[in-house]
């Protein structure tokens, strides 16, 4: 499977390698290398890369690369899932995975990485287990650690590790007993020219912050579970009791994790709750462009909408723009020519705007391409498909636990075509 | 060196905090001036022998490991230290070893022993990271051992030590393929394993070592589909792909009669697509190949084999997985094996992982490109998900593209054309460029569009940018050679284009296309050569090929103007540089100008020439690129990769499906209903005694009507039938269980509760059945007549026991009254004895005099009217073990003591009832006793006893509390307060206590222990203690350090003549835990000369673990 792993940052280095099976070469990293340079952006190298003798597979998060070096059959998604399991775990235990971190902490990313695979194939994933093995560095844990002399490596088996419900650690305790949901829904739309709908759909998750002693079962049902059009579960769900009755049942692992991501079926009209006036305009002959961007809310329930962020990327040919804000900050980048405004939150009284011109290269043609605008922002108290969490409950243990939900409304892919 | 001091950071690894570590580190200010002096450092800091120097030496060493630096000349000092107390030390040693004992293999053979030695720990952790760093080291002379360690742990109590042997196995075989034979065996005995935890392991071992020995997986097939859902992710995608393997090799096709549909009717294919023209090609010919094996189907309607049902159905959930390779491996699993209907379920997982990480989308878009080839309905809901985004990586645009193009059809073509309209705007210029060919693609496939296409293509000939014009070219080129009679107006366009698109490709196309047909715009045809001729020297070759077919092409239909032009041109070509213009110049030269020399081809050139050829068909990259088995690497890269298994093609005839009979090897498919039926009374002893998983009627029975609704109707009317019969009859015996397990049942994950209910279900029937037939067939198995010999013994030494245990123990002063008379089995079996307390008489103990009087008479009645039934287990309560609550010293003069009465706590039955004793030695009175401030763990709940007013001096009084221990040996703690003084005392229940005596039957007990196998069985082997060899002493020591109840052996055979007693009893013992009443089951089988085997089931996996290891204690002490 996995033979080996190259973490490989953004400037071309190779900053860190792992093998699981005799080693490979770095110089098998040429390849990628090659494949890199004739790419145009960082995202579009390929995933999969066939060279004479390996495979390299490869996934791209916070600027770093890491490759895995395969040499037979193997399903990708298999691998590139891996790889972002990895990263996953990464954040989980530095906060951040960046290549200073992965640095920082070398040691404990190569004994990460021994428990995650073994000869290339995984081993332990769950996070629940692998902090049971190798604890996460801590501040207050390196400084007993250097005084005492003792490790961050587990002694014994973690017991997950042959549980039936591997993702909880047993005898977990907590003085204050919480669990929080946070139902966060993202519209990804598509907005013609003229402001009518192309595609919009509703997809959602449920993360869930739960800190409960012992070994609890709740149940979380939902007001109109019908709206659930499709789901994918933690495997601590019980997959029968939500065909049966509609009711999330499950064992929750301890601390954050998702519970739950679904798509809202697409029957249900979605409600859009901005609209963008726009006009982007260039003329023939002339070196100056008109730039006039207006936001508005609608269909928001009366709820704020709130970190509105713009970004624009501008046609190559733009060298400069000279815009006027009605609020909040803008920012072009005459290089990538991408434009971004900060417009904070919208004040349905006084609509933002941003209106202005772009100036043009001299004596260059009109670009005959027109911007796309991508829209970001946040809708607190709100489910925009109008889900419900019922009620949740507890069995299995006896106190009470404070519940929480929290409800959030967020752009995803929300672009609007100029 | 500003590499490595970028790295000063890290040296420390994890017990790095920036600048803080120089200060600790005592050598880290000339670490770097040079190798060799690093290395001497690190060589003294290794022989220290102070931990944490090495644990810092090493941590450096992996640093080095890490950026690829060469640290292996360390590895003798690195070597030494393989034995080191110190966890994080080995752990690193270890790395170090795996990195680079194949580079030094003589020094690595130093460490073997201590892997050895390792190999026989008592911790399993241990013993796994003995054996996976032992296999890890990739030595060809520790090769043998290596084989014998992956062995001995094959045959390992740990789950976990089995999966790392699994794992172990590719590494061998990797090393040494010649062990192969070897190693099948032992995938062979660990394929068998019922764990989870093991068997994704070993398939994947499997599939790298003998995925053709297909043969392995018959018995096991029926297991892994009902393990599969509880198997760990990754463990899930490889079974799934090698079952999809199997499945094609063992099951018919199930859409075998709907091909056959289709080539009689032409099916509700459009007829407008090339590549549907072409897929009927293919299809005919593999229809023709499989016309037997459909006409036989037409005759004997097919009928989907249970076990393929099986596979479907358990697969299906895992479409909800949140791994992305979980999802595509059902998706492809759905995509090969399931009947066409079915197919569609798996459109919206795969939409859904559309919204992943821009590299799984890629993967997933290149599979749904494939399949919408294929099965285009199944996607056309989700046309939508496919609209491209601005932001989108330029792959995934055209990836995207090439879905939508697939599924564009007469009805939608219009806003997908819309779309594409906007796509053409975009500043990605490669994908603009693919834009151009979606729509050519879009118009050959689709008549009614055409025009417009083509007319939208014209129009992009204006566009500013030359790659947008010369691709728009090239298709446009493509198009016309379907009708080019109709557009010579869009031919003259594109000649005048000439001077002025500079892409190679292009011109070319535009040349190819006014030769092609210069009939159509003979004046201006000879006047582009004109041109071409002039600009001739300064063309990319495959220009000037196409200039020299231009003006051969007119030189054959229009010689009087151009001939001197062709000439000037061959000329010109003649001399060129490259040498393929060269050749065509000379053969074209001969070709058409006719000379005498010339032969009789020339008379045809103009034929030759000007043929008509048939249209290009543009047609998808991904046509065909089913043959790989989706989802897999070969498929992504349309090649072979290594490894790679074919999907194999259905069986024309199906196969023996027998061989997945796991007990009844002589059992042959039929189909009718009444074999079937016959068959289902065979089979239960077996299933009954071996709780094995997964016959296929039940399960294919269950009302899982979304999925089994199609095609097979026979199969699944004949399952269900039998099954409702049963559960009929069944249900008195149900009823009661249901009402125990219920709240059980709750708690199970819900994956479990699946498979297990329907072997549940399964090992029901059998059981019921063989009750039934009791009297015709003896035909039980040997295990059952062996342990029913054992009940009489047990039954002349339950008397011994009471009589030793009432010398001992003062405190169970009167024993239980119960005798057996007999046992009256049958009946008993149908009882509900949940509740049932074996010995209990009132005044067994001076406590109970506290106990209310009702309780008194509770019990009373309880022992009367059971104890005509009561079994010939041993009283549990014989054994009560007092322990100390209060000291007499730090209780100023007031002793307690407690002990658990084993008889239930009547307020409360989750409780367990717990008698107190205060003694008061003091002097002088005390006076209201009672509990105060009771600090509990979160779910634990307690009675109280109540107040004893009034403890005169030298007296001594009894009280009985319940504490509901939560089924956890978590302390109760709680305050003891007299009138004056308080007294923070705890409880705490060892694990034997927190359960309560069950009756089972020897069959009910076998039946539950079959459910409880897997992760919740333990199994301990001992020896027994030399006083503790006969049987009366492990009942008697059992029942002390837990308080369970014996199962009588063979209780149901009371009729079968009197066998010898046998060598070597089991004995088992069974019991409920108290707050969430889970069965907690022990077997203790004796063996020669004291040897043991403790098994014990329990759901509660903890309990268990603790309960293993308090047995344990009792029976070797």
């Amino acid at each position: 499977m996995i033979h080996s792993l190259f973490l490989i940052n953004a400037s071309g280095d190779i900053f860190l390698e792992k093998h699981w099976k005799s080693v490979v070469s770095r110089s098998v990293c040429d390849y990628f290398f090659e494949a890199q340079e004739r790419a145009t952006e960082p995202e579009n190298v390929p995933p999969v890369i066939s060279t004479p003798h390996h495979y390299l597979i490869s996934v791209l998060r916070h600027r770093i690369y890491f490759v895995a070096v395969i040499q037979s059959e193997v399903p990708p998604l298999f691998v590139i899932e891996f790889l972002h399991r990895v990263v996953d775990t990464f954040q989980d235990y530095f906060g951040v995975c960046t290549e200073a971190a992965i640095k920082d902490n070398v040691v404990v990313v190569y004994e990460l990485l021994e428990e995650m695979l073994d000869n290339g194939f995984p081993l332990a994933t769950e996070s629940n287990i692998l902090k049971e093995l190798i604890k996460p560095p801590t501040i207050l844990r390196t400084m007993v650690n250097t005084i005492t002399g003792s490790t961050n490596v587990g002694e014994q088996l973690p017991t997950g590790q042959l549980s039936v419900v591997p993702w909880r650690r047993t005898g977990v305790k907590y003085t204050n007993n919480e669990a929080y949901f946070d139902v966060v829904e993202e519209i990804d739309a598509i907005i013609d020219k003229s402001g009518s709908t192309i595609t919009a759909e509703i997809q959602g998750v449920i993360d869930a912050c739960v800190k409960l002693t012992g070994m609890p079962d709740l149940t979380l049902s939902f007001m109109n579970p019908r709206l659930l059009d499709d789901v994918s579960f933690h495997p601590c769900v019980r997959f029968k009791r939500w065909e049966a009755e509609r009711i999330l049942s499950f064992i929750p692992p301890d601390g954050n994790f998702r519970l739950l991501s679904y798509h809202v079926s697409s029957q249900n009209l979605v409600a859009i709750p901005v609209y963008v006036k726009h006009n982007i305009t260039f003329r023939e002959g002339s070196s100056q462009g008109r730039f006039d961007l207006t936001l508005g809310p609608k269909q928001t329930m009366g709820k704020a909408v709130e970190s509105v962020l713009v970004s624009s990327q501008l046609p190559r040919g733009v060298l400069n723009a000279n815009l006027n804000p009605s609020q909040g900050t803008y920012t072009f980048d005459p290089v990538t020519k991408l434009l971004t405004w900060d417009v904070g939150k919208i004040n349905p009284q006084k609509l933002p705007s941003l209106k202005g011109t772009m100036n043009l290269q001299a004596g260059a043609s009109k670009p005959d391409e027109n911007p796309t605008i991508n829209i970001q922002f946040k809708i607190q108290q709100m489910a925009i498909s109008g889900l419900k969490v019922n009620r949740l409950d507890m069995y299995g243990e006896k106190y009470k636990p404070f519940k929480g939900i929290k409800y959030m409304t967020k752009a995803g892919k929300f672009q609007v075509r100029t | 060196m500003s590499a490595s001091s970028a790295f000063n950071d890290d040296k420390g690894g994890s017990s790095s905090v920036g600048e803080a570590e120089y200060a600790y580190d005592p050598v880290s200010g000339k670490i770097f001036s040079s190798d060799y002096n690093r290395h001497d450092d690190l060589k003294e800091m290794l022989d220290s022998n102070k931990d944490s120097l090495k644990l810092e030496a090493m941590k450096r060493i992996v640093a080095m490991i890490a950026r690829g630096k060469n640290a292996s000349d360390l590895f003798p000092a690195v070597v030494k230290n393989v034995a080191c107390k110190n966890i994080e030390v080995k752990k690193l040693v270890y790395v170090y070893l795996v990195r680079y004992a194949e580079e030094q293999q003589d020094l690595a053979l130093l460490s073997i022993s201590t892997f050895q030695r390792g190999l026989k720990d008592p911790n399993q952790l241990i013993r796994a990271s003995a054996l996976r760093v032992l296999s890890s080291i990739r030595v060809t002379i520790i090769v043998p051992i290596m084989m014998l360690a992956i062995k001995e742990a094959a045959s390992d109590m740990s789950p976990y030590v089995r999966k790392t042997a699994a794992h172990a196995i590719p590494k061998l075989y990797s090393l040494d393929p010649e062990q192969k034979d070897q190693l099948i065996e032992v995938i062979e005995k660990l394929l068998a394993d019922k764990t989870t935890l093991v068997a994704g392991s070993v398939v994947m071992a499997f599939e790298e070592v003998c995925p053709e020995r297909i043969d392995l997986i018959h018995k096991n097939y029926r297991k892994l589909c009902n393990l599969l859902i509880d198997v760990e992710e990754w463990g899930q995608v490889v079974i799934i792909n090698m079952l999809t393997r199997y499945a094609r090799t063992q099951f018919l096709n199930p859409n075998i009669n709907e091909s056959l549909l289709e080539e009689g009717s032409g099916g509700d294919k459009t007829f407008y697509g090339s590549d549907e023209d072409e897929d009927e090609d293919d299809d005919e010919k593999e229809k023709e190949k499989k016309a037997e094996a459909a006409a036989m189907a037409k005759r004997k309607p097919y009928v989907m084999d249970p076990d393929h049902r099986l596979l479907l159905r358990n697969t299906k959930p895992l479409l909800q997985s949140r791994n992305a390779a979980v999802v595509m491996a059902v998706a492809q699993l759905y995509f090969h094996l399931a009947p066409k209907a079915e197919v569609g379920v798996i459109a919206k997982a795969l939409v859904r992982l559309l919204r992943s990480h821009s590299e799984v989308q890629f993967v997933v878009l290149q599979n749904v490109a494939t399949m919408t080839i294929k099965r285009r309905g199944m996607f056309e809901p989700y046309l939508k998900s496919f609209y491209i985004r601005s932001t989108d990586p330029t792959q995934i645009k055209v990836l995207k593209l090439e879905v939508l193009t697939n599924l564009a059809n007469e009805t939608n073509i219009s806003t997908i054309l819309r779309e594409f309209q906007t796509y053409i705007k975009s500043m990605d210029k490669d994908f603009v460029a693919a834009t151009i060919q979606a729509i050519g693609r879009c118009a050959t496939n689709i008549g009614e569009v055409r025009d417009t296409c083509l007319n939208g293509l014209v129009q992009l000939l204006s566009n500013r940018d030359e790659l947008v014009v010369a691709e728009s070219v090239v298709v446009i080129k493509k198009l016309l050679q379907m009708q080019p009679e109709k557009h010579s107006d869009i031919i003259k366009h594109m000649a005048k284009l000439t001077d002025n698109i500079q892409v190679p490709m292009a011109r070319a196309s535009i040349l190819w296309l006014i030769g092609e047909y210069c009939e159509h715009v003979p004046k201006i045809a000879p006047d582009v050569l004109r041109k071409m001729a002039k600009s001739f020297t300064n063309e990319e070759d495959i220009v000037k090929l196409q200039i020299i077919n231009l003006a051969a092409k007119l030189y054959l239909t229009n010689s009087k103007q151009t001939k001197l032009l062709t000439q000037y041109v061959l000329n010109l070509a003649k001399y060129d540089q490259n040498y393929d213009i060269r050749d065509r110049a000379r053969f074209i030269r001969q070709l058409i100008v006719p000379t005498e020399k010339s032969g009789a081809l020339s008379k045809y050139a103009k034929k030759l020439f000007l043929a008509l050829k048939p249209a290009p068909v543009l047609e998808s990259p991904f046509k065909d690129r089913d043959h790989f088995q989706l989802g897999s690497l070969s498929h992504l890269l349309n090649a072979k990769a290594g490894g790679y298994q074919e999907l194999p093609d259905w069986p024309e005839a199906a196969p023996d499906p027998s061989v997945r009979n796991v007990e009844v090897p002589e059992w042959t498919k039929c189909s009718s209903r009444e074999k079937r039926k016959e068959k289902k009374v065979e089979k239960p002893f077996y299933s009954d005694s071996e709780g094995e998983s997964g016959p296929t009627e039940s399960a294919d029975s269950e009302s899982d009507s979304a999925t089994a609704s199609d095609s097979r109707s026979g199969s699944e009317e004949s399952g269900s039938g039998s099954e409702s019969e049963s559960e009929e009859d069944s249900e008195s015996e149900e009823e009661e269980e249901e009402k125990k397990s219920k709240k059980k049942e709750l708690k199970k994950p819900v994956q479990e509760s699946e498979s297990e209910q329907s072997s549940e279900e399964e090992d029901r029937k059998p059981e019921k059945k063989s009750k039934q037939q009791k009297s015709d067939s003896e035909s039980e198995s040997d295990e059952d007549e062996e342990s029913e010999s054992e009940s009489s013994p047990s039954e002349s030494e339950d008397s011994e026991s009471e009589a030793e245990v009432k010398k001992k123990k003062k405190v169970a002063e009167s024993k239980p009254p119960s005798k057996p008379v007999k046992k009256e089995k049958k009946e008993m079996s149908l009882l509900d004895l949940d509740d049932f307390e074996p010995a209990p008489s009132p005044q067994v103990t001076p406590v109970n005099t506290l106990l209310s009087n009702s309780l008194v008479t509770d019990l009373e009645g309880l022992s009367l009217s059971d104890s005509v039934l009561s079994p010939a287990t041993i009283a549990p309560s014989s054994a009560l073990k007092n322990y100390e609550l209060l000291h007499r010293i730090t209780g100023e003069g007031l002793t307690v003591e407690y002990c658990f009465s084993r008889q239930p706590f009547s307020p409360d039955a989750n409780m367990v009832a717990v008698q107190l004793q205060f003694t008061n030695n003091s002097s002088s009175d005390t006076k209201s006793l009672h509990m105060e401030d009771v600090k509990l763990q979160s779910g634990m709940r307690v009675k109280e006893f109540p107040e004893i007013e009034l403890l005169p001096a030298g007296e001594t009084a009894s009280a009985v509390m319940g504490i509901d221990f939560c089924d956890s040996t978590q302390a109760a703690n709680f305050q003891l307060c007299t009138h004056t003084k308080k007294f923070f005392v705890s409880i705490q229940p060892p694990v034997g206590e927190l359960m309560r005596t069950v009756f089972l039957t020897e069959n009910e007990f076998k039946k539950e222990q079959g459910q409880l196998m897997g992760m919740n069985e333990i199994t301990e082997k001992l020896t027994l203690d030399a006083r503790c060899r006969n049987e009366h002493a492990i009942v008697q020591r059992v029942t002390a350090a837990a308080n369970l109840s014996r199962v009588p052996c063979g209780s149901d055979k009371e009729c079968s003549p009197p066998v010898r007693p046998p060598d070597h009893p089991v004995h088992r013992f069974a019991g409920r835990t108290v707050t969430s009443s889970s069965l907690v089951l022990v077997t203790v089988a004796t063996r020669e000369e004291g040897a043991a085997q403790l098994t014990v089931n329990c759901e509660k996996m903890v309990i268990g673990t603790m309960l293993v290891k308090d047995i344990l204690l009792a029976l070797t002490q």
